[in-house]
């Protein structure tokens, strides 16, 4: 039994203008201990499907539409608040992109760190003092015991990041979400950081599902990439594969933005246009509007994610033809 | 916290000092001979030179200056016109009413307001929250004195539950100060209760939509954790400025509200100087009431110190 699955999950806004659907039937699953990327431009739905799993969307105005999300085999969708607050910490745990913003400004560092083991484990203020200070070295704060008095705003943007990863993963959890985890850090900070995650992931046997717009991240870390464009999945494969042979026209572009080191690239090469707004996606498939390969058969109907090789699928008519 | 406090004492020194001499030059803003103005209509010539020796107008104008501020230090604020007390005397005599008035309107504002605006926030655009808008509204709408007039009707004339007027010190009654008290303050605080409930939920409903708060959600924290601790904690800092302002407002209402429920406090003695045009009681009460707002404000970024972790490590 695979760790996390979900199936055709499909979420939806209410917005000014109506109902929009942010996120698509939306299927994968994640193994213990595997790294999953998550790559696609803001709005392709990565973070709308990372918080569904947590159960933290906004609802309203968020809508849970279908599908089901079995994470060790409970649907999380089904799962009382009580039950899945329970849940979040211990089981799932998630890192945000904002580390300047996702710390409390009036709490210390070492205060959010022990209301995490707090509400979960029956443990003395001295154990759990010990405990965080125990997390806050393993994520590589220098001498931690005194940093547990430092407010966030005392920290850098890595050192809060250091701090959002002890919190999440203060309680053990079984798979960590981490949404764009480096964005907003510098390139330096950034491998540090992958560094640890993968270090973590190793000590502690947790699956991560990383979520990111970065190709390079995803190199770095992944075992298996899912791709995401406007709302729906074009392309998974395990990650050489999607790097040695994109099939979908979409990974293609995304990979040929990356500039590369032995080629002599005047320009970097980009998709043309932008993501379609959720109410102004084009008939059938989504990307045909931005598709150099696009036929008129690509207006028609929204193509199935279709298997070409085991583990590799993607939703695509033109497959056949392109490749 | 303690170098915060000695700040914000030496500044109000400059304050305190600009405000004394405002009160001073009050006298001297009065079109004609104050002495005559005060005096009145039918005067003598005698009682209007009395009046001129009794508040040193006789004097050049620095050297009224220095008595002023001689007089001051010596915490002389000069003998009331009409009581014939010493300023200070007759002012710390009514202060306890109208503070005590004072706290128990805004113990009421904090909790109407504060309740009503977290309540309104947490149920966003449901009927609770457009109820509670609307009675904010109201109450923010409504004069406390016509408030007050209601209440008199009802619940003093029609029912009987409650005197229409008076005082009674909470120190000689309990029950007695809370029967003649509770309209009063009631007045006073729905219309602070009102302005703090609209500002305590746009503030709660801001807060509830940081980062943070969806960091606590998913370390698994408790609903009531989330809003109480991580929310409230934020929210409290702009909403305790506002506080600091309830306070002053509350003072200024009370010479209305102790004027119609006939409670000897400070706002009824200012209210009967400032008629009989008694200068030197005017001058000592307004002196020492914004020394007290002076006071408040200081407790109010101590309390905001204290709160915000960013402002307390700020230049120390």
């Amino acid at each position: 039994m695979s760790l996390l699955t979900v199936s055709d999950l499909t979420t939806s806004f209410q917005t000014g203008g109506g109902e929009v659907t942010a996120v698509e039937n939306v299927s994968f699953s994640l193994e213990k201990g595997e790294i999953l990327g998550i790559v696609g431009e803001s709005g392709s739905g990565k973070s709308v499907t990372a918080l569904a799993i947590m159960g933290l969307l906004p609802r309203p105005p968020a809508r849970i539409r279908g599908g089901s999300i079995q994470f060790e085999g409970q649907d999380l969708l089904k799962l009382s608040d009580r039950s899945m607050q329970r849940l979040r910490g211990p089981g799932i745990a998630m890192v945000f992109q904002e580390p300047m913003t996702s710390l409390n400004p009036v709490f210390t560092v070492g205060e959010q760190i022990m209301e995490t083991i707090r509400a979960h484990e029956n443990l003395s203020q001295k154990d759990s003092f010990g405990r965080a200070v125990e997390m806050l070295e393993k994520v590589g704060i220098p001498s931690a015991s005194s940093r547990m008095t430092d407010y966030p705003h005392q920290l850098s943007g890595g050192q809060r990041q250091r701090v959002m990863l002890a919190m999440a993963l203060v309680c053990r959890p079984r798979l960590l979400i981490a949404d764009e985890p480096t964005t907003a850090l510098d390139v330096t900070i950034q491998a540090q950081i992958l560094e640890l995650l993968m270090d973590l992931r190793d000590e502690f046997g947790m699956a991560i599902m990383m979520i990111t717009h970065n190709m390079g991240v995803i190199a770095e870390t992944a075992d298996r990439v899912l791709v995401m464009y406007a709302g729906r999945v074009v392309e998974q494969a395990p990650i050489s594969r999607l790097f040695d042979h994109p099939l979908h026209p979409y990974t293609r572009g995304l990979l040929s933005c990356v500039p590369t080191l032995d080629q002599d690239q005047e320009r970097l090469i980009a998709i043309p246009g932008s993501l379609p707004e959720p109410s102004r996606r084009p008939p059938g498939c989504r990307f045909s509007s931005r598709c150099l390969s696009a036929v008129p058969a690509c207006s028609e109907a929204i193509p199935a994610l279709e298997t070409f090789e085991p583990g590799h699928a993607a939703a695509c008519i033109r497959i056949r033809d392109i490749a | 916290m303690g170098a915060i406090l000695v700040r914000r004492l030496a500044g109000a020194v400059p304050i305190l000092l600009i405000v004394s001499l405002i009160t001073f030059g009050m006298i001297h803003l009065i079109p004609g001979d104050p002495a005559v103005a005060i005096a009145g209509m039918s005067a003598t010539a005698e009682q209007v030179a009395n009046i001129r020796r009794d508040l040193g107008l006789d004097q050049p104008l620095l050297s009224q200056l220095f008595d002023w501020y001689a007089n001051l230090l010596r915490g002389d604020l000069g003998r009331s016109l009409l009581l014939g007390q010493p300023v200070v005397q007759a002012t710390m005599l009514r202060l306890p009413v109208t503070l005590a008035l004072s706290a128990y309107a805004l113990v009421l504002t904090l909790l109407i307001g504060l309740v009503s605006g977290v309540i309104a926030a947490l149920r966003q655009n449901t009927w609770i929250d457009q109820v509670a808008m609307v009675l904010a509204m109201l109450g923010i709408s409504l004069p406390s004195f016509y408030i007050g007039l209601l209440m008199i009707i009802l619940f003093a004339v029609d029912l009987r539950w409650l005197p229409t007027g008076g005082y009674v010190a909470f120190t000689a009654d309990p029950i007695g100060w809370l029967a003649t008290s509770t309209m009063p303050a009631v007045s006073l605080a729905l219309l602070l209760a009102g302005l703090l409930a609209r500002i305590t939920r746009s503030t709660m409903l801001e807060v509830l939509r940081q980062d943070y708060i969806r960091t606590a959600r998913a370390k698994g924290l408790p609903n009531r954790t989330v809003v109480v601790k991580h929310a409230l904690a934020n929210a409290l800092i702009p909403i305790v400025t506002v506080v600091g302002i309830i306070v002053s407002l509350l003072i200024s209402g009370s010479v209305v509200v102790e004027t119609l429920f006939s409670i000897p406090g400070i706002g009824q003695l200012l209210t009967q100087a400032v008629l009989n045009r008694d200068y030197p009681m005017v001058q000592g009460g307004l002196l020492i009431t914004t020394a007290l707002l002076v006071l408040v404000n200081i407790g109010v970024d101590v309390c905001y110190a204290m709160l915000d972790p960013r402002v307390r490590y700020d230049r120390t």
